[in-house]
């Protein structure tokens, strides 16, 4: 090794001591010892005991465990689609060079800044089933129909949808994501393809969508990896990890919570926690591969 | 894509309008709620303005509040026999015999109805669309202590007036006083509950302040630091290392959650702020990674030129690469506060005491304790925690804007 690079190599590694013990202490050594602990009971009181694949087997057969996936996974196909439809309609209108394009842009911006726990409250108040102002204004409108709104977050058949319609409101991040890719779309493509007749929709179809689907690719990712992970807003409006009301909204990261936190069963759910990242790998490739023809890179 | 016709624009335009009004209602249902006395909360129909109502009741000018509006023709009476002797009565005009003086009582004995005539002064005549009303009060909290009266609509007068008391109220109660203490009717002493189990808002606010700013200087500088190395020394090993940290994102929260918490727990932190700000005083790969982008454009030349002058690595860092990537930096500070102000998932996990609750948390202990009736406050409180970011962020549009479309994320 040559003077200067062994000098290279001690400043190097210098700069990057403190991640060198931040990643160790915080991320690898964490990550060994979740996947040590999945494979052992586990209860923070005492040392863990390797058990083999006992936590894996218990969880195939644990009804719960089932029902935490099917909830996440029924939200996910409720929240992720409404999300990407909005954020992308409103994306498109900023996109229209308009006037006060930026004063809109905030509007839609403000409610994704709202701290989580803080819009949570929020979102109890409105869908509450007597007083809040959703039934409130949906209540002389189903009455045409001799209908009773539903009580949202108190009725497990709309306790999923109300939380995507909540997680709707606060796509400001993403749209800004979308807008931001929309503007890098350059003016000619628009331009020859109104020269060659598409009307709005087939300029957004067939120019508008292709060019910026790696934008969408990344949201759809990022937007899977967080929906399965859904977990403050949950907490905080259905009162705890239980999932209230009948386990209608008991998604995996709270059973997950509960498990660990609240019955001390560590071992099983760090199992559980390794088939979280499964499903995210496995769902990320899914999602790869299916759009892999339709994403196209500059 | 520019619209061209006017048809279309309106189009626009109207799509936008209908648009913002969908984002901004709630958080202006959030103020309106927060400024409104507590009975207008559940008023039918919803009222938007906050108001106060005054009526003359027992011959004095008296904060009343409207209770319920009276459907149909009735009657004030007031009993001269039986039970609710004296106390003012409410009836259907069709129950009252005005030649005899007598109201007709439906009462249920035994699961038998039977119907008794209850001998009455008559008090006024009342007509629909006329409201109950009650005497305001704070002190007398029973409420058989507070006058009431039926009164016509012109018979009250109403004006407009948010009740900035709520949000005095909901932080005081937010630390955990009772609800009548912070509203001055009765003491501590009376309520029993010791004043050193209530814990001010300024301290939940004072321990997210130090878990926000200490997080931000130590990301700020330490992932800088780290980024430098990965950016701009070429050193045996680097790139296996920076691999492995690109790896590391993939991993989520979940897996590292339980192990965390042990190690947290070896070194004593569960119950302080600690793991909520130090952890950042040791880089994150994604920082990390965005940083080090950052540097990557900065032209070699300057580092060799200050090299040729004898300039140290730490000392071309430290006065020329830092000083020219102040975006980047404000993008990293900007984003963990953010994070650290929203988090909620660290202090439930790390914090056990209440004198050591981060906003978000104490907002959540909050409505555990106080939700379901008390929305005024709770939207009050919440509007407290909103606002520092939301004046952040008109400060900063810029950094922000731009750092989410150059990140894709918040924090």
């Amino acid at each position: 090794m040559r003077a200067n690079e062994k000098r290279d190599l001690k400043s190097g590694l210098g700069f990057a001591a403190l991640w060198i013990v931040g990643l160790s202490v915080f991320t690898l050594y964490p990550v060994l010892a979740s996947l040590f602990y999945s494979f052992s009971d586990f209860s923070v009181l005492e040392p863990p005991v390797w058990i083999g694949t006992g936590n894996y087997e218990r969880l195939m057969h644990d009804v719960v465990f089932w029902k935490s996936l099917k909830n996440t996974l029924i939200y996910t196909a409720l929240s992720l689609p409404l999300g990407m439809i909005v954020s992308i309609s409103l994306a498109l209108l900023l996109n229209t060079g308009v006037r006060g394009m930026a004063l809109f842009r905030t509007f839609f911006y403000l409610p994704s800044l709202v701290p989580l726990v803080a819009s949570s409250m929020l979102w109890l108040w409105i869908f509450n089933g007597n007083h809040g102002i959703l039934n409130v204004a949906l209540r002389p409108i189903v009455a045409v129909f001799g209908a009773e709104p539903p009580t949202w977050l108190s009725d497990p058949n709309w306790s999923k949808p109300a939380l995507a319609l909540m997680s709707a409101w606060g796509v400001g991040n993403s749209m800004v994501i979308y807008l931001a890719g929309l503007q890098d779309v350059p003016q000619e493509l628009y331009e020859s393809a109104e020269l060659d007749g598409a009307g709005f929709w087939r300029r957004v179809w067939h120019v508008t969508l292709p060019m910026i689907s790696p934008v969408i690719y990344f949201n759809l990712i990022m937007g899977i990896i967080g929906s399965l992970q859904v977990f403050t807003q949950v907490f905080v409006m259905t009162g705890g990890a239980d999932g209230a009301p009948a386990r209608s909204t008991l998604f995996y990261a709270l059973y997950l919570f509960s498990t660990a936190f609240y019955d001390l069963r560590m071992g099983y759910a760090s199992a559980m926690a390794w088939l979280l990242f499964l499903l995210i790998v496995g769902l990320t490739l899914l999602a790869t591969k299916l759009s892999k023809s339709r994403v196209h890179y500059r | 894509m520019q619209p061209r016709s006017f048809f279309a624009r309106s189009v626009i335009y109207a799509l936008l309008a209908a648009g913002s009004f969908l984002f901004l209602f709630p958080l202006i249902w959030l103020l309106c709620t927060a400024l409104k006395p507590v009975e207008q909360t559940m008023a039918m129909p919803p009222t938007f303005v906050p108001r106060t109502y005054v009526a003359v009741l027992g011959g004095k000018q008296t904060e009343v509040t409207r209770d319920y509006q009276v459907a149909e023709p009735s009657v004030l009476v007031s009993p001269t026999e039986g039970v609710s002797q004296g106390r003012p009565l409410l009836v259907p005009r069709t129950l009252y015999d005005a030649g005899q003086g007598t109201v007709k009582q439906v009462t249920y004995e035994g699961g038998e109805k039977k119907a008794t005539l209850v001998r009455v002064r008559l008090l006024k005549m009342v007509e629909p669309g006329a409201w109950h009303v009650t005497e305001r009060s704070q002190t007398k909290v029973r409420s058989r202590e507070l006058r009431s009266d039926v009164l016509a609509e012109s018979e009250i007068t109403s004006s407009v007036k948010p009740r900035w008391e709520n949000f005095r109220i909901a932080l005081a109660t937010m630390g955990g006083k009772s609800v009548e203490e912070a509203e001055g009717s009765v003491t501590a002493l009376e309520t029993g509950v010791g004043e050193d189990s209530a814990v001010s808002f300024w301290k939940f606010l004072s321990n997210t302040l130090v878990v926000c700013l200490l997080g931000v200087i130590g990301a700020v500088f330490s992932n800088a630091i780290i980024a430098y190395g990965f950016a701009r020394i070429e050193w045996r090993g680097r790139n296996v290392l920076f691999a492995l940290t690109l790896a590391t994102m993939m991993v989520p929260f979940p897996i590292l959650m339980v192990p965390l918490y042990s190690v947290f727990k070896e070194l004593g932190w569960i119950g302080t702020l600690k793991p909520l700000w130090v952890p950042a005083f040791f880089g994150s790969a994604f920082n990390i990674f965005l940083m080090r982008q950052f540097f990557l454009t900065l032209p070699r030349e300057l580092s060799d030129a200050a090299r040729i002058d004898g300039c140290s690595e730490w000392g071309i860092f430290w006065r020329i690469i830092l000083p020219l990537s102040k975006p980047v930096l404000a993008v990293v500070a900007l984003f963990h506060f953010l994070s650290a102000w929203n988090d909620f998932t660290g202090p439930l996990l790390y914090l056990t005491r209440k004198h050591t609750f981060t906003l978000a948390l104490a907002l959540q202990n909050y409505q555990s304790q106080h939700g379901g009736t008390q929305w005024h406050h709770l939207m009050a409180a919440s509007a407290v925690v909103t606002l520092p970011i939301v004046v952040l962020f008109f400060f900063t549009q810029k950094t922000f804007i731009r750092g989410i479309a150059t990140t894709g994320i918040k924090g």
